[in-house]
């Protein structure tokens, strides 16, 4: 599903500052793996997720995502990708405090879509449904708990029923009982649709409850 | 919840400003009040000017065609007469007498059927002497067709006393003339031409043309008095003409004067200085409009310039769910478009609210309107039209910056 090869990365590139923060990666995740990452701070672990999630461009070596070779893309093409292919959930749930928890979990599909409809509602109630928020699907997103809005911020990463689901610590903010509750969602939609999930994280319980781990370290990989 | 008819780059401009609402309501009240600045002033002007041309132009045509001025032509000896010695040295120049323009009626007809033209009298001028017992008086006599004459020089509101319906025997003089030769409606005035003409006329009505010494100098009667008076039998001194659009009397002019021949001379050439301080009076309201709706664009852009740093991470978010950099430029630049229209639109309501005070407020001594405003609707129109614009290009910086943003970047923040 997702295959790494050698991939580097380097900030400020050709100038005295420059800096490789990963140093050769090579990983292969199938589809349904829920893998943890782990280490510790500025390893490079957010930065590889990026890369996973076309959000960034390796300096070299080569992404696959499915069958496709992300490396030669454009940016158009890497942002269709991205839209249909890979779901975010970021550590400060980043949702758009201007909608509410429904509007929130439609805004990928209205965005690839153009305009919003009945069938769109739909799956946005069932997904909100899903992550036990239907009570709230009308709150203003800045109006919720952070453990809400991380719930909801799940429900929009699945929103275009992606292969690959990004987490960079969505438990990170959260107090035991919350990071327990999301753990446990992104368990569930892993398990019921077969969603490859990356999930940065540095909870240790919660790590050795994912079915592999991968230390970052120094820009290395280690299984 | 969405609705369904807006596309998403609406819904989510919409949002983005109703979440920053006072920001929002600034913004629009800047551009409001820009707005209602030029469709006040552009309206306030633009019936000062069409009220000064109004009263300008309601005692004289927009061009008159008159007989080419006579010059001597300088004689030569020798058989190549470009070549040759001068005759002499001294050239007097003629005596300008007055003359019938030649084939005038033909002349009438040809400019009548030229697009453009609205009405052509022809006139019959010339001096002549106002006697009543002891008072004498030189003016100006003019034979005119009361029938189109009055098409052009309204005399309806200009009568003070009697009227405009001239028989072959009737005069039309000023008011002060009236006075001085202490003679009213319907005495007679003996009339003496430089020709030793005479005939005896009747005052059929006193006008007022709003200026004393028009009101001295200029009388009217019929054309063949006029013409038998002058000793100018079916001839006539100059051709009046009026036009649809009165700023396009210097081109006009000189296309009649190509046709036909004979010399025409607009309003603007004859007014030079007249319409040099229009036409600087027009610059200055551009210059002003220009200036205004530059700070209505610096306003709407630093605004979206703000609004594109606070909402970076919200643009790094959207962009992380498949949301294209175009999709993201659209929605920057429909807050532009959408900051500028309703500011017009409430500028609109403020410029006519303002014209209507300031017509309601500014009279006269006597009560009545300084001069009339004309609400333009086309006026309104394209202050919307251009407004909606200018929000757009102004939104143009922060939008391609927004839609550059890097999202990894942006939601880092």
């Amino acid at each position: 599903m997702v295959q790494l090869q050698g991939v580097r990365k380097a900030f400020n590139l050709g100038t005295a500052f420059e800096t490789e923060v990963l140093h050769g990666i090579d990983l292969t995740l199938n589809r349904g793996d829920f893998c943890a990452v782990m280490g510790p701070s500025g390893s490079g672990k957010s930065t590889l997720l990026n890369i996973v999630g076309l959000l960034d461009r390796p300096t070299s070596g080569t992404l696959r995502i499915g069958s496709e070779e992300t490396t030669t893309l454009d940016d158009k093409a890497l942002t269709r990708l991205r839209g249909h292919t890979i779901g975010f959930v970021f550590q400060y749930h980043h949702l758009i405090t201007a909608f509410t928890a429904l509007e929130n979990v439609m805004i990928p599909m209205l965005g690839a879509a153009g305009f919003p409809n009945a069938a769109m509602r739909e799956r946005a109630t069932q997904l909100v449904d899903s992550v036990g928020l239907i009570n709230w699907k009308d709150n203003l997103a800045g109006h919720m708990s952070g453990g809400q809005q991380q719930r909801v911020s799940i429900a929009r990463a699945l929103a275009m029923n992606p292969a690959v689901l990004l987490a960079d610590e969505p438990t990170g903010n959260l107090d035991t009982k919350s990071a327990d509750a999301v753990f446990a969602l992104l368990r569930k939609v892993n398990r019921e649709h077969g969603t490859t999930i990356l999930f940065v994280t540095h909870n240790l319980n919660l790590a050795t409850r994912c079915d592999k781990t991968i230390q970052v370290i120094d820009g290395l990989l280690t299984q | 919840m969405f609705t369904t008819w807006l596309p998403f780059e609406w819904i989510v401009a919409i949002r983005f400003l109703r979440e920053g609402r006072l920001q929002t309501l600034f913004i629009i009240a800047g551009v409001a009040i820009g707005v209602g600045v030029i469709v006040f002033m552009s309206a306030l002007l633009s019936g000062l000017q069409a009220n000064i041309i109004r009263r300008v132009l309601s005692t004289q045509s927009h061009v008159q065609l008159v007989q080419p001025q006579q010059v001597t032509r300088q004689l030569r000896i020798g058989a190549d007469a470009s070549q040759g010695q001068l005759e002499g040295a001294i050239v007097q120049p003629p005596l300008q007498q007055t003359k019938s323009i030649d084939q005038w009626q033909a002349i009438v007809a040809q400019v009548r059927a030229m697009p453009d033209v609205k009405v052509v009298s022809p006139v019959a001028t010339g001096p002549v002497l106002l006697v009543r017992g002891n008072a004498t008086r030189a003016v100006t006599v003019s034979g005119i067709e009361p029938e189109t004459y009055f098409r052009i020089v309204d005399f309806s509101d200009k009568i003070l006393r009697g009227s405009v319906r001239m028989a072959g025997s009737d005069i039309l003089i000023g008011n002060e003339l009236s006075t001085d030769l202490g003679a009213d409606v319907g005495d007679k005035l003996h009339i003496t031409a430089a020709n030793g003409a005479t005939s005896v006329l009747t005052i059929a009505g006193v006008f007022d043309l709003g200026n004393k010494g028009a009101n001295q100098r200029n009388t009217f009667t019929v054309l063949h008095t006029a013409q038998s008076l002058l000793q100018m039998p079916g001839g006539v001194t100059t051709i009046e003409v009026t036009l649809q659009d009165i700023y396009a009397a210097e081109m006009i002019a000189q296309r009649i004067a190509g046709v036909t021949g004979v010399e025409a001379d607009s309003w603007i050439k004859n007014s030079a200085q007249f319409f040099a301080a229009i036409k600087a009076q027009s610059t200055a309201n551009t210059a002003i409009r220009v200036f205004v709706g530059l700070s209505v664009a610096f306003g709407i852009a630093s605004v979206l310039v703000v609004s594109v740093v606070q909402k970076s991470r919200e643009i790094g978010i959207l962009r992380a769910m498949g949301i294209s950099r175009a999709q993201i430029l659209r929605l920057f630049l429909l807050q532009g478009g959408l900051l500028g229209f309703g500011g017009s639109l409430a500028g609109s309501a403020v410029g006519a609210l303002s014209l209507v005070m300031w017509q309601r407020w500014a009279r006269n001594a006597d009560g009545t309107p300084l001069f009339i405003l004309e609400f333009d609707s086309t006026m309104f129109a394209i202050a919307l039209v251009l407004a909606t614009i200018t929000g757009l290009l102004a939104a143009l910086a922060p939008a391609l910056r927004a839609a550059r943003l890097d999202p990894v970047v942006a939601i880092r923040g």
